[in-house]
């Protein structure tokens, strides 16, 4: 391993082991599953035997500890599967678990968590609402205390696993108006008062489920609650770092798949008497996509070292978001352009990675909303 | 009961292997590299045999550069418990290998030892039977399917036409077929294991074995690009072209 580089003789294992498993247990049935708008529930437990799930997690709840770039490594090498859709759905417990592991009682923690990394059951993260999305603080659902329960109403929407998820970490209302009055409250699948009202229809993300939560007299016990009440909207914040990350590489896993596609296919698809890659304009094309992915690639790492070392990366993170994603949208549009008419052919990866791409400067925080962000650092 | 498992670095089986402009080998820059698929197969039985109480220690043993430590430390976090390297630059060819293995075994002393069938990437089929002739061990090649009890090792191999039971008298050389088993994933915290577990390094000189090569690879070439197939209407065409064209039936 190089000295610069960031991963080492542990990273080169783990890439091993998250590439088999890809090659053996997704990529022969990806295609079908991204028709079929779901993968099957067995691929969670056995990600999990094979301890994929646990990376970064605490031993105490089953998990494997271990550092940022390990889990930047089971990130990209999924994505090689070419679908965003099992990224997100197979990974929907990194934006669950992590308000749990942190501020959630013992006894939560041990309730949840285990069962979670052994991929016995599944995860999700419930903060949006129908009127409210990019504004946190502006969530609707409210959390009544009524003796031992709390008394929830109201719905979310865009829910990843939100139909087959056993735990939800659902932000609520419990006081007053903004961001003091948040709350999390874990939320368990068959209690009373809670449905999954809808499973959405997507442009992209065919693989993963999304929700549409409704929640009416749902009587949610008190010890559900994680951490302190109206003390939510921290958590929530500092779990965005990792989810952008964790988006930041997904953008430049597309990227990557996407520019892998082109170079095969210029080499093959023949033109006015000869291969796409003669024509000087599509090399340079090539270059400059090229060229875009490594500076997004090596920002991104770098942003992760940073938080590896325990700095604080608020902007970087959202430069980085904002900087995967719009290398992302040029190198998934132009990657369609070169293969002409079969870029808009389901059979092509490249129409695939053109739909999963959209939502990825969407999710997570929107691109306005991370040069908010990056503004407020700026001193605005 | 001590088991010897060797480990071969070769190209990894996913990769489209490509020709050197020269035509002198096949070319290895920046090219993934992994263990042997045989290979695997042969730690995975070794820890299967270790699971079930069988074996109480095993380790694995690999000849080449210095890369081919990564190779080791894929079978210690398979679940070998120690590694050997035998450093050496050249490319030994079979005899070779099977005189360093047998220089281990001497060492070692190993009840069983598990070798992948052939590597991927000369495709021999030689050393497990070699090492059998040099160590004067008997041998069940091509297993697919192993049960050792009582001090002998029950061997189901993949011939032609069948399946052939042999039994062999421990210790014992076994030669691993592709459906012995399916290897596991390395977890994350046997990974995290194979950190600490020690890995001997040794070279040919110090085990007395002199590499000498008896055999120059004269030209490597790729193999002929695979021709277009055709549509045929029926059955009858189809048998009359297997017949007439194709020549096969
Ligand atoms: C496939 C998918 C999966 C998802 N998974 C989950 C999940 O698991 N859990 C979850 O809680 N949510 C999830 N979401 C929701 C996602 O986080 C939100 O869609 C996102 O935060 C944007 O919110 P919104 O859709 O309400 O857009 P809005 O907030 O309505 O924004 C609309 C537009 O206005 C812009 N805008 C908003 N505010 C400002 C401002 N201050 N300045 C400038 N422009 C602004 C936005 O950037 C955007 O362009 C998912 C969404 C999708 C599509």
């Amino acid at each position: 391993m190089s000295k610069l580089s960031y991963f080492g003789e542990t990273h080169r294992l783990l890439r091993d082991t998250v590439s088999r498993f890809v090659e053996r247990e997704v990529l022969p049935h990806i295609d079908d599953w991204e028709e079929a708008e779901s993968f099957p529930r067995e691929l969670y437990l056995k990600a999990g035997a094979a301890g994929l799930l646990g990376i970064g997690y605490p031993e105490a709840l089953g998990g494997s500890e271990g550092d940022i770039f390990q889990k930047l490594v089971f990130t990209e090498e999924i994505m090689r599967a070419g679908s965003g859709g099992l990224t997100a759905g197979l990974g929907s417990l990194d934006i669950a678990l992590p308000p749990i592991v942190h501020f959630g009682s013992d006894e939560l923690k041990q309730r949840v968590v285990p069962a979670v990394l052994r991929g016995e059951k599944i995860a999700a993260l419930a903060i949006t609402e129908p009127n409210a999305g990019s504004d946190v603080a502006g969530i609707q659902t409210r959390a009544v205390k009524e003796g031992d329960f709390y008394r929830v109403n109201g719905a979310k929407t865009f829910i990843t696993s939100g139909c087959r998820a056993d735990f939800y970490t659902v932000a609520v209302r419990t006081g007053d108006k903004g961001y003091g009055g948040v709350s999390l409250l874990m939320i368990e699948k068959d209690t009373p008062g809670f449905t999954v009202s809808k499973k959405l229809k997507k442009m992209g993300w065919w693989a993963s489920d999304t929700a549409e939560l409704s929640f009416q007299d749902c009587m949610v016990p008190v010890e559900n609650l994680i951490g302190v009440e109206n003390q939510g909207f921290v958590a929530i914040m500092n779990n965005f770092q990792n989810e952008r990350l964790s988006l930041a590489l997904m953008a430049n896993g597309t990227s990557q798949l996407a520019l892998e596609a082109c170079l095969e296919y210029v080499q093959d698809r023949k033109a006015f008497g000869k291969p796409l890659s003669g024509f000087q304009v599509t090399r340079h094309k090539l270059a400059d996509m090229a060229t875009q992915l490594e500076a997004s690639k090596e920002f991104t790492y770098r942003v992760a070292a940073k938080m590896d070392n325990g700095e604080s990366v608020i902007k970087e993170v959202s430069m980085a978001k904002n900087f995967a994603t719009d290398v992302s949208d040029k190198l998934t549009y132009e990657a369609v352009q070169l293969f002409g008419g079969m870029g808009y052919m389901r059979e092509s990866l490249v129409e695939r990675l053109y739909r999963d791409n959209r939502i990825l400067s969407i999710g997570g925080g929107t691109r306005e909303i991370m040069n908010e962000i990056i503004s407020k650092q700026l001193g605005f | 009961m001590k088991i010897l498992v060797a480990v071969k670095r070769v190209i990894d089986y996913n990769v489209k292997a490509r020709v050197k402009a020269d035509n002198s080998d096949v070319d290895l820059t920046n090219v993934k590299m992994a263990i042997n698929p045989f290979c695997e197969i042969a730690v995975e039985e070794a820890v299967r045999l270790k699971e079930k109480g069988v074996a109480s220690e095993i380790v694995a043993v690999s000849i080449g550069p210095k890369a081919c430590q990564e190779q080791i430390r894929t079978a210690l976090a398979l679940g070998a418990d120690r590694g050997i390297q035998i450093e050496t630059e050249a490319s030994p060819n079979s005899l070779s290998v099977a005189k360093l293995l047998k220089a281990v075994v001497d060492e070692e002393k190993p009840d069983l030892v598990l070798l992948g069938k052939q590597s991927i990437d000369s495709d021999n089929n030689q050393t497990g039977q070699m090492l059998a002739a040099l160590a004067g061990y008997p041998q069940g090649t091509f297993a697919s399917e192993v049960n050792v009890e009582d001090g002998s090792a029950k061997v189901t191999r993949e011939i032609d036409g069948g399946l052939q039971t042999v039994e062999l008298k421990l210790p014992a050389i076994v030669t691993t077929d592709l459906r012995l088993n399916e290897p596991r994933y390395a977890s994350l915290p046997n990974i995290m294991k194979a950190k600490r577990k020690p890995l001997a390094v040794k070279t040919p000189a110090e085990l007395g074995v002199e590499i000498s090569s008896t055999l120059t690879t004269v030209k490597v070439e790729p193999p002929a690009e695979r021709q277009g197939g055709i549509k045929v209407g029926s059955v009858e065409e189809l048998v009359e072209k297997l017949k007439n064209e194709a020549k096969v039936i």
